[in-house]
């Protein structure tokens, strides 16, 4: 199964450091357009901090900093002069859900309105969108202003992937977004971003091999900043991956 | 020996933790019981006085006598200008200190002078005053230059409350809202503040409070011995309840034993009622902002 979609992120020599240690080392890969491309690895491996790049969100994080090239589109990150515009076209999912402190309806709204879309009946569209395409609407449907917070936790998980959806994205990160989701609710988020691929990139940052089995057309397995091994997710679960630890990793011997 | 027993270890801990809350309670008690006696003194002493008419008008017989409309009026008026002149400034102080400015010696050297500024006597503030506001600004003695004055003073409170419950927002907010492409101000303006302004709140209650009750400084800014009509402006001089009441209590014969207790329970009537309406403002904002 090989992938000839455009490539859409491409990471060479990748590395990224905190006030000059560094948490992940030459990392080469490339991420094509339209493909789930999972990375899996245990914690500490660096995930979260290759994510933090790919929005530019290493100028947020003091000391945080990193080398080589990455190109959005063939552009390269670093000379990227409008992060906010760069931010826009990635959308973040984070482990825990991050609700901002607002209605259901002005936190899917939140991202719109700062594009500057000021009308209520486009805003409504808009809305319900992205709340249907994250499986949320018809639970929320008749309480869009109510708080956030008096969701469940699987809910508020889907509402901020459905705010990361309000963003109209290009590439969509997901930072191991079922952590505090239960089984039933991660099946059908998993159902959700398959058919966000049609739409658009996702960089699926996961704990659970099987997740990244089921959704992943290619992998990445890091372990202690270290890209160990990239290749097409099939492969890693056949045995024919070249690396001992990744096959160790994924066979849960270790990890 | 039964799994239930208590061993002599959990008597030990049990008896230290009936102590400590026992220990603990009376030092409350302690610290409690003379605001309390304060209080029933100024509600038994000063109710008498107190009537319609004390806080509708003017003093009369050399203050001896009459109401206290002036002194209450001009006390609303200072408040009110102080509150105006320090909560912007103070507010976007903090929000540049603590979302702004870079974390160097500078900024610490600021935070340091500012929580410095809350310590300063009021004596000093009050004479700050005279020359910065009455003289150099040619305010004059006025309405105006004794809430500068106050606003001044009260400057440290407003920042250091304003920074501590912006601190209090999780980074996670603000980094959700940045990732979703927001620019700084947008993430304060639209996440950041909201989540603080009940912490604010406090600040502006703290404030209220402490400038309703500041002699000193507007003592030589801007309030008056005796004034026995209402300003016309912001140019001209007041009366004060709390100069009034320092007034009536020390510095004129023959005033009625129970008058300044009268004053004084109006003055912190007013207090609590500008508190009050804070309170409530807070409790509403807590109760639809949590998340």
């Amino acid at each position: 199964m090989v992938n000839e979609n455009p490539i859409h992120l491409d990471v060479k020599d990748l590395t990224i450091t905190y006030d000059g240690v560094p948490a992940l080392s030459n990392v080469t890969l490339d991420i094509r357009k339209n493909e789930i491309f999972g990375i899996i690895g245990p914690a500490g491996s660096g995930k979260t901090s290759f994510l933090r790049v790919l929005n530019r969100m290493d100028d947020q994080v003091s000391g945080m900093d990193f080398s080589g090239t990455v190109s959005y589109n063939g552009t390269d990150l670093k000379t990227w002069r409008n992060l906010y515009s760069l931010r826009r076209q990635v959308g973040v999912v984070f482990p825990l859900p991050v609700g901002l402190p607002m209605s259901i309806y002005d936190n899917v709204a939140f991202s719109p309105r700062i594009r500057g879309i000021k009308n209520k009946a486009d805003l409504d569209v808009i809305v319900e969108r992205c709340l249907r395409r994250a499986a949320l609407w018809d639970e929320v449907k008749d309480r869009l202003d109510a708080l956030g917070s008096l969701l469940s936790g699987g809910q508020q998980q889907r509402l901020t992937i459905a705010r990361a959806l309000s963003q109209e994205p290009q590439l969509l990160l997901l930072d191991e977004f079922s952590i505090a989701v239960d089984p039933v609710t991660t099946m059908r988020i998993e159902d959700v971003l398959k058919d966000l691929k049609e739409e658009l990139t996702i960089v699926l940052v996961t704990n659970l091999v099987q997740q990244c089995r089921r959704l992943a057309t290619r992998t990445a397995f890091f372990l202690q900043g270290e890209c160990v091994e990239v290749g097409n997710t099939e492969d890693f679960f056949t045995g024919t991956v070249s690396d001992q630890r990744t096959r160790d990793y994924v066979e849960g011997r270790f990890g | 020996m039964s799994l239930f027993t208590a061993t002599e270890l959990n008597e030990k801990n049990a008896r230290t933790q009936r102590w400590v809350g026992r220990l603990f309670g009376a030092m409350t008690v302690t610290l409690i019981t003379p605001v309390i006696i304060v209080l029933a003194m100024l509600v038994v002493r000063g109710s008498p006085s107190i009537s319609w008419a004390f806080l509708t008008e003017d003093p009369i017989n050399g203050m001896t006598a009459g109401g206290i409309f002036p002194a209450l009026f001009g006390t609303v008026c200072i408040v009110i200008g102080a509150l105006i002149a320090s909560v912007p400034a103070g507010v976007a102080a903090a929000v540049y200190l603590s979302e702004y400015a870079p974390d160097n010696w500078f900024t610490r050297v600021i935070n340091l002078a500012i929580i410095n500024l809350a310590g300063v006597p009021s004596i000093v503030h009050a004479l700050f005053g005279v020359g910065a506001f009455v003289l150099f600004f040619d305010f004059g003695t006025s309405i105006l230059a004794a809430s500068l004055t106050l606003a001044v003073m009260t400057l440290p409170v407003v920042i250091v409350s304003t920074r501590e419950s912006l601190q209090a927002v999780p980074q996670s907010y603000r980094d959700a809202c940045m990732s979703m492409g927001a620019t700084k101000w947008q993430t304060i303006w639209g996440v950041v503040l909201p989540n603080a302004i009940s912490g604010i709140l406090t600040g502006v209650i703290l404030e209220v409070s402490r400038t309703a009750g500041e002699t000193a400084p507007i003592m030589f800014t801007g309030a008056a011995f005796f004034l026995p009509f209402l300003p016309q402006s912001v140019y001209d001089q007041t009366m004060a309840m709390s100069l009034h009441l320092f007034v009536v209590a020390t510095q004129v014969p023959n005033v009625p034993h129970d008058l300044p207790y009268g004053v004084a329970l109006v003055l912190i009537g007013m207090v609590l009622v500008m508190n009050s309406v804070s309170i409530a403002f807070r409790m509403y904002l807590r109760g639809r902002r949590k998340w």
